[in-house]
């Protein structure tokens, strides 16, 4: 048992945490947020293209790909410090989730065509999933694709396609007769329609709808498309966790510091128990969260299903009760300001809300931890 | 990072299993497979089974007569003999009394006391509380006065867990009135046989006579028995608080406590009903996190390293998920709930002491620091935050 980064660990997430300091801090978030309101950009593809100079968006890939070779646990360390100052790029989105999922449904050509651009930071990546009427469920079921000759027919709907707004390439998930599919696509594919939606967290998603023929030569045909959707999808939960870890850490702090210096009837609030028992029990959820990242972080890439499905969704379950309390008591120790849009404690908890979202929900995770075996074995 | 155990380590967990199996008397495991109470001589048979293989403190280092293990270990041994059922043992003789003995006692002191704790021949309790001094445990006002080559000690104390079984308590008395409160106390071992030594026993809520009252009157405590220096035992005690933290979060016990949950779910019929389910699974997913946590602490403790502020909360929510099971387990018993002690065949076998845990058990966010000064700690040491 070892839970010691390795120094090559530990030197990336210390450039990570230099470059968000002083290259994104919050403050940059903020400013995005508030003029690309209604333009639907959300963040800069110069940075993009830095972290892709930088390396970070080729952590998950294998060197074969074009990648670092790198594990969970490196992506962790960067989206735990893009957490803490909310980093707008769509890391989660471009690298964890469609790149993971490319990465394992792809040909190597696909790969090339693909992947390379996006790891090199040049394009980024989205995968259009879920479905308003089937929640969180890993297989597509009301989006369609029949064969037509050597093409493909698709049609179906996607709300809230993270990073759909501005991705070059959309992956997009189909049934075909039950078997889950999934089809890279252009944005400027005739068979693709976006329409950009705003999100609560200040950032934007899409709407997808795709209603046309597809090439075949668009359809991943690298890998099993079910296993890659449900492993892209566990990769993201698990590293939401992370992202959050660091959101839950920058909130503890801000809400410590405000009880510190926040005088009333005389002396700092901080010196009241009531609310120094408060800001404990944020403390402790911080603690449990940190420790469940690490869960998500080791087992969720594992290739053994059960371990890895009973790990991340606890994990992500945790993050969405321990998140919601830890940011929701930070609000209501800072008070009245803490209500107002012009503090960072509500960027950070309305963040945290579409994180506690995406990638299922509590009530997803906790179901599917409980339909894991180790939950029934005695 | 890895979080996986050594396949050393793992074998070493095979090797407690097998020797659990074959060494717990079949009328101590008959009770553990319905995680029945077990009464101090069934505690005491298997501390002396455990002594005999050497296992009985893990924790203690081989010069005092332990079997130093490394705390990976220890974290294993303990784990293995709570998810089996094993009787707990007495706390404060192995990890209380002997740790304190160890590090503040002379050597005379050290030979004389601990063989008898490791062999269980003398059981502990402990005299912090009073009826005056609880969580303001350093306003204690039992006295030890100055008489030669002795203290006379007078006042009393409470909830002395197991007093009425103990062939020795370890005190904290005061020994000096007239300087700050934690400055005045000292740490003494006293015989429950000296004169003017009388443990009255209560019942706790659960109906399990665990608690007493001791008095104290006119009780010659002769001076070998101080424990570190003359009114030095407010730095004894704390110290105690802090041994052992990779264990306070009872894990195993609380593992054991999920999994009769389910079993009582699996024969009331609502394993597979959705709110039950998700109940249950909450909970785990709980505990998983503080499993998680706990292992972070072992790790940490395995390189040397101090406590880390996750340690700080292994007590806080181990306690509280441990009440949590219990809670569950009766919400799971429906109308079986309402049972109280009754003969066999009333409710089944694997309900039959729920309510007395569930009960008793409420007692786990009160002892060893009630979790409101367990976030006073946090609050003050980790988080900085500032006096009242």
């Amino acid at each position: 048992m070892d839970f010691q980064l390795t120094d090559e660990q530990n030197l990336l997430r210390d450039s990570v945490r230099t470059f968000t300091k002083q290259r994104s801090p919050i403050g940059r978030f903020r400013k995005i947020r508030d003029t690309a309101e209604g333009a639907g950009a959300g963040w800069d593809q110069a940075v993009w293209r830095e972290m892709g100079e930088l390396g970070w968006l080729s952590l998950p890939f294998p060197e074969s790909a074009g990648g670092f070779g790198g594990t969970l646990v490196d992506v962790g360390l960067v989206l735990e410090a893009f957490g803490a100052t909310l980093v707008p790029e769509p890391y989660l989105a471009s690298v964890v989730f469609a790149g993971t999922a490319l990465l394992r449904a792809g040909t190597s050509a696909q790969h090339e065509r693909w992947l390379a651009p996006m790891i090199e930071g040049a394009t980024s990546l989205a995968l259009a999933h879920a479905e308003r009427e089937h929640r969180f469920d890993l297989r597509p079921r009301s989006t369609s694709a029949t064969r037509e000759g050597e093409s493909w027919r698709v049609r179906g709907t996607k709300p809230f396609v993270a990073n759909g707004h501005r991705a070059d390439v959309l992956l997009v998930s189909a049934s075909s007769g039950g078997d889950s599919m999934l089809f890279a696509l252009p944005r400027d594919h005739a068979a693709l329609r976006v329409d950009t939606a705003r999100t609560i967290d200040g950032l934007a998603s899409a709407t997808v709808t795709i209603d046309g023929m597809i090439a075949d030569e668009h359809r991943l045909a690298g890998g099993d498309a079910a296993s890659a959707i449900e492993r892209a999808h566990d990769a993201a939960a698990a590293m939401a966790v992370s992202e959050g870890l660091g959101i839950c850490q920058s909130v503890l702090s801000l809400t410590v510091e405000h009880l510190r210096t926040r005088e009333q009837f005389g002396v700092p609030i901080g010196s009241f128990q009531a609310l120094q028992h408060r800001a404990v029990e944020m403390f402790v959820e911080v603690e449990l969260i940190r420790s469940m990242a690490v869960l998500a972080s080791v087992r969720g890439g594992d290739d053994d299903d059960d371990a890895r499905r009973s790990a991340v969704s606890a994990a992500k379950a945790q993050l969405a009760t321990g998140g919601r309390f830890v940011t929701q008591q930070a609000i209501q120790l800072h008070g009245g300001i803490g209500i107002t849009d012009e503090h960072d404690v509500g960027l950070y908890f309305k963040r945290m809300h579409a994180l506690g979202v995406m990638f299922g929900d509590e009530e997803h995770h906790v179901r599917r931890f409980a339909d894991t075996p180790s939950f029934a074995a005695m | 990072m890895d979080l996986s155990f050594s396949s050393d380590d793992l074998r070493f967990r095979d090797e407690v299993r097998a020797w659990i199996a074959e060494s717990l008397p079949a009328d101590l495991c008959a009770k553990a497979d319905v995680d029945a109470h077990f009464d101090m001589e069934e505690v005491m048979r298997w501390h002396k089974l455990l002594h005999a293989k050497g296992w009985v403190a893990p924790h203690w280092p081989t010069q005092f007569g332990g079997p130093g293990l490394p705390p990976t270990r220890r974290f294993i041994l303990t784990e293995e003999l709570e998810l089996a059922g094993t009787p707990s043992l007495s706390p404060f003789g192995l990890s209380m009394v002997g740790p304190a003995i160890m590090q503040f006692g002379a050597p005379e002191q050290q030979q004389r006391f601990l063989p008898k704790i490791l062999s269980g021949e003398e059981v502990w309790c402990q005299g912090y509380s009073e009826p005056g001094a609880g969580s303001d445990l350093a306003s204690l006002r039992t006295t030890a006065a100055d008489d030669g080559d002795a203290f006379v000690v007078n006042g009393q104390k409470t909830w002395t867990t197991y007093a009425q079984y103990a062939d020795w308590i370890f005190c904290l008395v005061r020994t000096d009135g007239n300087v700050k409160k934690q400055a005045g106390i000292s740490f003494v071992l006293i015989d429950m046989r000296t004169p003017g030594v009388e443990a009255r026993p209560m019942l706790t809520i659960g109906h399990t006579p665990a608690f007493c009252d001791t008095f104290f009157e006119n009780v010659r405590v002769p001076k070998t028995q101080l424990i570190g220096p003359l009114h030095g035992g407010w730095t004894v005690a704390k110290a105690l608080l802090g041994h052992e933290r990779t264990l306070i979060a009872a894990v195993g016990h609380s593992q054991r406590a999920i999994r009769r949950v389910k079993r009582i779910a699996a024969a009331q019929g609502v394993l597979d009903d959705p709110s039950w389910r998700g109940r249950i699974a909450r909970l785990e997913i709980q505990l998983r996190a503080l499993q998680m946590a706990n292992y972070r602490t072992l790790a940490g403790a395995a390189l040397g390293h101090a406590p880390g502020p996750e340690s700080s909360i292994l007590k806080l929510r181990g306690s509280e998920i441990l009440q949590n099971a219990f809670e569950l387990a009766m919400d799971l018993m429906g109308p079986d709930a309402l049972a109280w002690f009754n003969e066999p065949g009333v409710v089944p076998e694997l309900e039959q002491s729920v309510a007395s845990s569930y009960c008793y058990n409420r007692a786990t966010t009160i002892y060893g620091g009630s979790s409101e000064i367990q976030k006073n700690i946090i609050a003050k040491l980790i988080l900085g935050l500032p006096g009242a």
